[in-house]
């Protein structure tokens, strides 16, 4: 128990900090109100150092170094999405308090709530990578996405918000409910919650009867559909766009991320349970590199249901945060061909591993599209009616150059960044969804992939132009536009163009030195994954009544720090 | 050395926002000047007997991102040096000839132009696929961004157009370039070459890892290639971006356009394409071959319908690459040789007419053969410059254009089975023939006929301006005077337009008159090309047993022409992988 608490400081920290937050918001002082956000800034950065420097490493996990590299991860992007969402709480109410218009009343805040909400999510997606079983799974899941619900109906005063939290909330405890049911079934089927157990017991049951029990199989489907909300992949992808409208545009980046983050996190633990040894219809363990049959084919359809789907509606959009939210879609859909591919034979590095090309591309993602989702919110317009309207349509950025010139370059870097354009680190990070593709044995999938990025150049394209080169149109909506005073916003909208153009750069300066670490090396470092799958039919498995604690193949060659070769 | 004709124009872009408005040009002139300056001393004046030379110089590798296989790997041959310069050149050649076409967003313009310049350098220079890919692609913002801004009436459709096609093409020609790496790393022995059976993307080892992938797999690698440099070309079926591009483009955006971008394809094909799939070459050779001549003769008539003068000659460089596609699937060391002078020479002879009608449409603010003509009369100098460029475009002998005009068709001559079973000079292994040259030879009449009419119409005749009215002052037509200040221009050209003109004009009658030393120093990298080339001949042989009819190739294995390596016979290649 102790030994399980000690890989759990980052979270604990998040949460205690979290609670000191929203002691703090109920002040009645401005400047103890105002502290919520540096203090949570500062428990994110604590929890990251933490998890960063402290976190334990399990060596007879499956995928070891999973819990520190998406612990960072989620602090390091955490920062900025915190970043993003300062000014959102009590904007009005606190103008009111200040003109002296109303009195503040601790009952009436939200400040404490949202920022505390935002870290419980956080914590919860730590928890998500961290996780070896599938209650500690479920529960993380739902730490991560119950705050998002709360937030995304706090974050405006518009009844769209409402709508779009209610909407978010049905479909995502349906979906929560799709995949408890699926946890349910597999344990049913292999009478653990352990992942590593049921792994072992899944691979014994084939070896015993041929192929998978169907009533994991089951399961890992249920699995599969539910997590897809999280991750806005195609059959649950609905909300997605209605949602990211609805909500403000600093939620609906953090709901780019986090969620997404949390649920490929679940499902890259989910999936290798049944390991990738199921290659030939001869047997299990004829070969590496596939899913059960059935599973590998309902994740190929959803990767290219997800892409095609993403980005055919994002062509069409008018409304530059549907977009964004259909192009969510899409990426959604390019990690999973990654997924599909796998982590590969164990000690596989990078460009075949598919499991860090995923970390890669979340890494490249989040710091993209929270840049984007920062210029977004960093504009805003007084309407004819005195509302407030956030920028939002083609029409809000267009020729955003002419006033704004810094804010129109991270626009388009972003949008390019997103495009995967090279040298920008969404190419680089795409790079590695090519090559695990391919070594997969995906290749259509891989072309699929390609092609879809070509479409999604359009819109992004698009984007480019309209805030670096048109000028502004008719409505004199981008001329209305002014920058709301918001410094966290601006400097996540910075921070993250930057990050994204270093991350490129800084490794061929720092070449040939001790400072060389790319942002490759560290993916690859936390999709290494440890376990002999492939030998699903080997007899010398365990049985299913085996203690816990040992891994289940355990007693097989497991160092592999070289690449396999036949 | 390299690394400073690549970064010397992006950090001028990058200096750009600090100035003022009339200083920028200057800074553009500095920043393309400059790099000319040193890659003239660097690639001719440091020594490199590029005759002899048989491997990369001035070679740079810096490690990037080591996971991925990445490198930052520089260095240059006889062919990306030669195109290296000619990019240098064109730089500050641009920047000329922009001073009074471009009066707003000097700085956007100079900027982009510049980035575009060190991008161009990058591909030539690029020794690591990745590097080569990045470079290739970071061309089409620049351009992008050229047409988009400072086009004329249709420029955004063609900016979006002219990205998407070359962005959708690239991309498929990545997933195969990622499919070699992937092959090297995981099929290939570890220690059969250099970097064999690690994740790597530098260029020879996929070269020689390539070479051992399966025919029939290469057919479609190459395929996958082919998508992404034959847009860029652009091959016949493909073009159909260029003629809205160039058209709506500047005059420099054109210049850049015809001149170096083309080559981006052009030279990857021969370059990458062809030595890493020798086998899909061989394959693909008739169909490239049969493309080509149908764009070189039926491009060649859209030409001659064409009244727009810009429109003419965008039209007119799909026909003259048709051409040097044409001598480069030849696939023997005459046709790369041609192919590879064509591109440079192309370059010069259609960069220069851009100009010159950058220049007339600067004073005359039309680009219709039907309102213009007889300019002769009003512009002598103008009109000389225009009737010798297009003279060296149509491949008058004396000018540039002829000599690799004529070895690409030699060549293509050359590459036949049965000319070679026939023991007839200088006969390769090849499926084209003279059959192929004599459909081509069509084209050439077509091209001269319309480039004849070009200057027939423009340059002499009747005197025709837009207004009728003109006395002598082109510049009095102040254009639909929205671009604010205009910049009033002689009658005929300036001073600094001749300075423009002038260092092409002299490039053409040079490369026309004395083209042997560039033959000679493209020779080494033509015939290892050609070796490669035929030995896999070979494999493409073993895969077409089962087809239904044997083709003539056996009966010839024991005439392999002089030079060649004997090719296989009997134990095949040394075949590592799997």
């Amino acid at each position: 128990m102790t030994e399980k608490l000690a890989t759990l400081w980052p979270e604990i920290i998040l949460f205690t900090c979290a609670c000191v937050v929203m002691l703090l918001g109920l002040s009645e002082r401005l400047g103890v109100r105002r502290l919520c956000a540096p203090v949570s800034a500062a428990g994110l950065l604590i929890a990251g150092l933490f998890a960063f420097y402290k976190t334990p490493v399990d060596p007879a996990a499956m995928l070891p170094n999973l819990p520190v590299f998406g612990k960072v991860l989620a602090a390091g992007i955490g920062l900025l999405i915190l970043g993003l969402l300062t000014g959102i709480p009590d904007r009005d109410y606190e103008a009111r308090v200040a003109q002296g218009r109303t009195r503040f009343d601790p009952k009436r805040t939200i400040r404490s709530e949202f920022y505390a909400f935002f870290l419980f999510s956080i914590t919860g997606l730590m928890l998500c990578a961290g996780a070896t079983n599938l209650i500690w799974l479920f529960l993380a899941l739902e730490l991560t996405s119950l705050p998002t619900y709360v937030m995304v109906a706090l974050s405006t005063q518009r009844d769209k918000s409402l709508e779009a939290a209610v909407k978010y909330f049905f479909l995502g405890a349906m979906a929560a409910a799709v995949f408890l049911f699926g946890f349910v079934l597999l344990y049913g089927a292999t009478g653990s919650v352990e992942l590593a157990q049921i792994g072992a017991t899944l691979r014994h049951q084939a070896s015993v009867e041929g192929g998978i029990n169907p009533i994991a199989l089951a399961g890992l489907v249920l699995g599969i559909l539910g997590l897809c909300f999280k991750i806005a992949a195609v059959p649950m992808h609905f909300y997605t766009p209605d949602v990211y409208q609805g909500a403000a545009s600093p939620v609906a980046g953090m709901l780019a991320f986090v969620p997404k983050a949390a649920g490929f996190f679940a499902l890259m633990l989910l999936l290798t349970a049944p390991g990738w040894g199921w290659m030939q219809p001869g047997g299990p363990g004829g070969g590496h590199g596939s899913l059960p049959t059935p599973i590998g084919e309902i994740l190929a359809i959803i990767a290219v249901a997800s892409m095609t789907l993403g980005n055919v509606l994002a062509i069409m959009q008018t409304s530059v945060k549907r977009l964004l939210a259909y192009s969510s879609i899409a990426h959604s859909g390019y990690m999973l061909v990654a997924l599909l591919a796998g982590p590969g034979r164990p000690g596989t590095l990078l460009p075949e591993n598919g499991y860090s090309a995923i970390l890669f591309y979340l890494l490249s993602y989040g710091l993209t599209s929270t840049a984007a989702f920062a210029v977004l919110a960093l504009l805003e317009r007084k309407g004819p009616d005195g509302q407030v309207h956030e920028a939002d349509d083609f029409a809000d950025i267009r020729g955003l150059r002419k006033k704004h010139p810094a804010l129109a370059w991270v626009l388009a870097l972003s949008a390019l960044g997103l495009m995967g354009f090279p040298p920008l680190l969404g190419f680089f990070a795409k790079l590695p969804l090519f090559a695990s593709g391919l070594a997969g044995g995906h290749l259509v999938l891989v072309v699929i992939l390609g092609l879809n990025s070509a479409v999604a150049a359009f819109y992004y394209l698009r984007i480019v132009s309209a805030a670096l080169l048109e000028s502004p149109d008719a409505s004199g909506h981008a001329e209305g536009m002014v920058q709301t005073p918001f410094r966290g916003r601006a400097l996540a909208g910075y921070v993250g163009v930057l990050a994204m153009v270093a991350m490129v750069v800084l490794p061929l300066l720092s070449a040939g030195s001790f400072l060389h670490v790319t942002p490759a090396s560290w993916a690859s470092f936390g999709g290494t994954y440890k376990d002999a799958a492939p030998l699903a039919i080997a007899p010398r498995l365990p049985s299913p009544a085996k203690p816990m604690g040992a891994a289940p193949t355990g007693e097989g060659p497991m160092s592999e720090d070289a690449p396999a070769r036949p | 050395m390299l690394l400073a004709l690549i970064f010397i124009p992006i950090v001028a872009a990058a200096l750009i926002p600090l100035l003022g408005k009339r200083q920028v040009f200057w800074l553009a002139l500095a920043g393309t000047l400059v790099p000319l300056g040193i890659g003239l001393v660097m690639l001719l004046g440091m020594g490199v007997d590029w005759r002899s030379l048989t491997g990369d110089v001035f070679t740079r590798s810096i490690p990037w991102m080591p996971e991925l296989g990445l490198t930052f790997k520089l260095g240059v041959d006889a062919v990306s040096g030669s195109l290296i310069l000619l990019t240098l050149l064109l730089g500050p050649i641009c920047v000329l000839c922009s001073k009074s076409a471009i009066t707003e967003r000097v700085r956007t313009y100079y900027g982009w132009l510049l980035v575009l310049q060190g991008a161009m350098v990058g591909v030539f220079a690029a020794r690591d696929l990745v590097l080569f890919y990045i470079a290739f692609e970071f061309t089409l913002i620049p351009m992008f961004v050229l047409i988009t801004l400072f086009g004329s009436t249709n420029r955004r459709a063609a900016g979006i157009k002219f990205f998407l096609y070359t962005f959708t093409g690239s991309i498929i020609a990545l997933a195969g370039l990622v499919y070699i790496a992937w092959f090297n790393a995981t099929k290939i022995q570890p220690g059969a070459f250099a970097g064999a059976g690690a994740w790597t993307f530098d260029l020879a080892t996929l070269q020689s890892a390539a070479r051992t992938i399966p025919a029939g797999t290469q057919w479609w690698l190459f395929l996958a290639l082919m998508l992404g440099f034959a847009v860029k070309v652009p091959l016949f079926p493909l073009h159909t971006w260029l003629p809205l591009a160039h058209t709506e483009a500047p005059t420099a955006g054109s210049v850049v356009l015809a001149g170096v971008l083309l080559k981006l394809g052009t030279y990857a094909i021969y370059a990458l394409a062809i030595p890493m799939l020798p086998a899909g070459a061989v394959q693909f050779a008739p169909v490239v071959a049969v493309l080509a001549i149908i764009g070189f003769v039926a491009i060649g008539l859209v030409c001659w319908v064409q009244t727009d003068v810009k429109k003419l000659v965008a039209y007119s460089s799909v026909a003259h690459l048709g051409v040097c596609m044409l001598g480069m699937f030849a696939l023997n060391p005459t046709g790369f040789k041609g192919a590879v002078l064509y591109m440079l020479n192309h370059g010069l002879s259609t960069g220069a007419l851009f100009l010159c009608i950058g220049m007339m449409y600067e004073r005359y603010h039309t680009r219709s053969m039907l309102e213009i003509g007889g300019l002769a009369k009003k512009m002598p100098v103008w009109a000389t410059f225009v009737v010798f460029f297009a003279m060296a475009s149509v491949g008058l002998p004396g000018l540039n254009g002829f000599v690799s005009e004529f070895l690409c068709l030699l060549g293509a001559w050359q590459a036949s089975d049965t000319w070679l079973a026939g023991g007839f000079v200088g006969g390769t292994p090849g499926v084209l023939g003279p059959v192929y040259v004599g459909i081509a030879v069509v084209g050439m009449v077509v091209g001269a006929i319309y480039t004849l009419q070009l200057v027939g119409k423009m340059v002499f005749g009747p005197l025709k301006t837009p207004h009728g009215d003109d006395h002598g002052h082109g510049h009095a037509h102040a254009p639909h005077a929205a671009a604010g200040e205009h910049v009033s221009l002689p009658t005929d050209l300036n001073a600094r337009e001749i300075i423009t003109l002038l260092p092409l004009a002299a490039l053409c009658l040079a490369l026309g008159l004395f083209p042997k030393p560039l033959l000679q120093a493209f020779d080494y990298s033509a015939q290892r090309t050609y070796l490669i080339v035929n030995e896999a001949r070979e494999q493409v042989r073993l895969l077409q047993v089962d087809a239904p009819i044997p083709p003539l190739g056996p009966a010839s294995t024991p005439s392999d022409p002089p030079g060649a390596r004997p090719s296989g016979t009997g134990q095949g290649k040394p075949e590592v992988h799997q």
